[in-house]
């Protein structure tokens, strides 16, 4: 029989000898990540801080550090705030009509349908997602092709007898990009939701059921309630994902006509790469950083995110 | 306050038959449990009775009115969960008065109907927590206060003391039967712990694999089982049943014997650990293993015809383990079953030879 003294003797030693292995545990555990994430987010952020203060352009030379470009950003880029309007647009028209609220719907109606069907029609929406980007733009181009051939307007033509196809690209571009995104949006939105749903114990909907609620009176009291935390989630990542990504707008509509469906993201895109002004393409790039950085606070503190984070389960040395 | 009564009902999932033929009738104000292990269908029943599973087929009664297509919402029952299914993001005030909110109660009124309930299970303390910040006690009072406040004509408990520890669960045994007594709403309890079933309801109905085995008040199910499954079901510990041959007035039990009237052939003799005795005379064994239970202690004793439990009364082993002994019983005190059917054999007793 051991006393407590002895035990406390072996914990001691235990601790002490431990000192050295936890070092390694961390360098093998979280050494990768660490890599990783210097590698390619702040070893990036700091060229991009340094290309910033740069005349760096098509020339590819530099000739002098400057802080022209930070001047252009604040005076005399007159088609910025054009172009932050629009993002604001984009962002917050793609995220409230689907990404959260599709999302939502298509959770609730695809978890409430027989599990077959459900499963089903989630697997249609996910299509876009899993298809190459290319490839689902290709068939957006078809689809709002302004000659007869596209296929809403064979669809208005032949259905609604419309007499002229109608060229979407041109009368409605930012709905456009806002539907195109959104409709590969919106399916993460659903898994998080649909999955969040799943986890509601079945006695909750059977006892709201004998309590008098309806279905709607179930999504009201049950459903909601419980997807607070992943429509927190889905809100600020998906906002972040859609601040900094322009692909598919830059095939679908190349950002225009002329700076008509340009967001930020692929202003900073244009300005760099078409343009050639890799300077002030570093600079605008910088305010999108802060701007990802500053969106991500407030969210963690305005949806309270903290409290999704669990402690670890174990206690790890 | 409702009569229920079930006829032909039948449940099925898929292809798979739950509830065959289920035949039942529960008085207005009657407190009933369904007995069974798990899977027998009780708490299909209790869900069918709920609104929350439709039947198959047949026919579900209240009050002569059949409900089979009626949904839950319009049901009128209260139901306590085994998880007690509180919503959690609810105070306790709001998860009471959630049944209300349906009902068109006008708030002054309803309000004081959450008192009233909450005063009556004793949680009226407790108004503004959330469920997560109660004791497991705590939540199936505001789970029972939630079913009682819109004064249902049917209360439906689900297993609802399963997840206690074991002291509570004999208060709260005691208080939910005298709520039954104080409200006298038809109740249905659904259990697999036949102590719960005995203590708590009025009449029991004891199911197996669907179908009901037995109906009846405790004391028919301890002295008068029906089946040997409804023997070994009810009595703790449980029953002892010994299979042998009856011939000429005697079942012979590999080396044991004992003299039997109104029967023969294939018997199950059935004999409670509570009714047998350590004494002169009997058969003989020898004790293999003691088990004290506070004021009683469990003897298992090896003999001719396998291990026999036997409960003897008082706090200290009057017998040591190896000891040989002789068990004997009143005749009266034996059950006789029929070994191909399971049934019972009405009136046959067995006795021990001299």
């Amino acid at each position: 029989m051991t006393s407590i003294a002895d035990e406390l003797t072996i914990e001691r030693r235990g601790h002490s000898g431990s000192a050295a292995r936890r070092r390694t545990n961390f360098v093998i555990f979280l050494g990768p990540a660490v890599v990783l994430t210097v590698l390619f987010f702040v070893v990036p952020v700091v060229i991009d801080i340094a290309v910033s203060f740069t005349d760096l352009s098509r020339s590819l030379r530099i000739s002098e550090f400057t802080t022209e470009q930070y001047e252009k950003v604040f005076r005399t880029d007159r088609r910025l705030s054009q172009v932050i309007g629009l993002t604001f647009i984009y962002v917050f028209g793609t995220l409230a009509i689907f990404n959260v609220t599709f999302g939502l719907i298509l959770a609730v109606t695809t978890t409430a349908i027989r599990n077959v069907s459900g499963s089903f029609f989630r697997g249609v929406w996910l299509l876009p997602r899993m298809s190459p980007s290319v490839l689902y733009i290709l068939l957006w181009l078809w689809a709002v092709s302004p000659t007869e051939a596209g296929l809403v307007n064979q669809v208005l033509m032949q259905a609604f007898g419309l007499d002229a196809p109608l060229d979407l690209l041109t009368s409605a571009p930012i709905a456009l990009i806002i539907i195109s995104n959104g409709f590969i949006g919106a399916s993460m939105g659903m898994i998080i939701f649909t999955s969040a749903i799943r986890g509601i114990p079945e006695h909750l909907f059977h006892a709201a059921a004998v309590d008098g609620a309806g279905t709607f009176a179930k999504i009201r009291f049950i459903t909601l309630p419980a997807l607070r935390w992943p429509i927190s989630f889905v809100t600020i990542y998906q906002t972040l994902s859609l601040l900094v990504s322009f692909e598919y707008i830059l095939l679908l509509t190349k950002g225009g006509p002329f700076y008509d469906t340009t967001v930020y993201a692929l202003y900073v895109y244009r300005r760099a790469f078409e343009s050639g002004q890799y300077g002030y393409g570093a600079a605008l790039a910088l305010f999108l950083i802060v701007i990802g950085v500053v969106v991500a606070l407030i969210g963690w503190r305005f949806f309270d995110m903290e409290r999704l984070l669990q402690r670890p389960r174990i206690e790890v040395h | 306050m409702a009569k229920i009564e079930f006829r032909n009902v039948v449940k099925r999932f898929g292809a798979v038959e739950v509830i065959p033929d289920m035949n039942l009738v529960i008085e207005d104000g009657e407190f009933v449990a369904l007995l069974g292990p798990s899977g027998c269908g009780k708490s299909t029943s209790l869900f069918m009775l709920a609104g929350i599973y439709l039947p198959s087929g047949g026919e579900l009664l209240f009050d002569g009115h059949i409900v089979n297509e009626v949904e839950a919402r319009d049901r009128n029952v209260g139901i306590v969960f085994q998880s007690y299914a509180l919503y959690p993001h609810m105070s306790v005030r709001d998860n009471i008065l959630f049944p209300l909110r349906f009902k068109k109660t006008p708030r002054d009124e309803a309000l004081a109907k959450v008192k009233a309930a909450a005063d009556l299970v004793r949680v009226a303390e407790l108004l503004d927590r959330r469920p997560s910040e109660l004791s497991g006690g705590q939540q199936q009072r505001v789970a029972l206060a939630r079913a009682l406040v819109k004064e249902p004509q049917l209360l439906l408990l689900d297993e609802p003391l399963s997840n206690l520890d074991a002291s509570l669960r004999l208060s709260m045994r005691t208080e939910i039967k005298s709520l039954h007594a104080q409200l006298g709403v038809t109740t249905v309890l659904v259990t697999h712990d036949q102590i719960e079933a005995t203590t708590m309801a009025d009449r029991i109905i004891c199911m197996r694999a669907g179908r009901i085995e037995q109906v009846g008040t405790p004391d028919d199910l301890y002295l008068r089982p029906s089946s040997l499954f409804v023997a070994g079901f009810i009595g703790s510990p449980p029953i002892n049943l010994i299979a042998g041959e009856a011939e000429a007035g005697t079942v012979t039990v590999d080396g044991a014997r004992f003299l039997v009237e109104g029967a023969s052939g294939a018997l199950t003799v059935g004999l409670r650990p509570e009714h047998l005795r350590i004494g002169d005379t009997g058969f003989a064994g020898r004790i293999a293993q003691i088990e004290p239970m506070g004021r009683e202690i469990l003897y298992v004793v090896e003999t001719g015809m396998g291990a026999v439990r036997v409960l003897e009364q008082g706090s200290s082993a009057g017998y040591s383990t190896g000891e040989q002994v002789k068990i004997g019983f009143l005749p009266e005190n034996s059950l006789v079953f029929e070994t191909a059917r399971q049934k019972l054999i009405a009136g046959a007793h067995v006795r021990a030879p001299a």
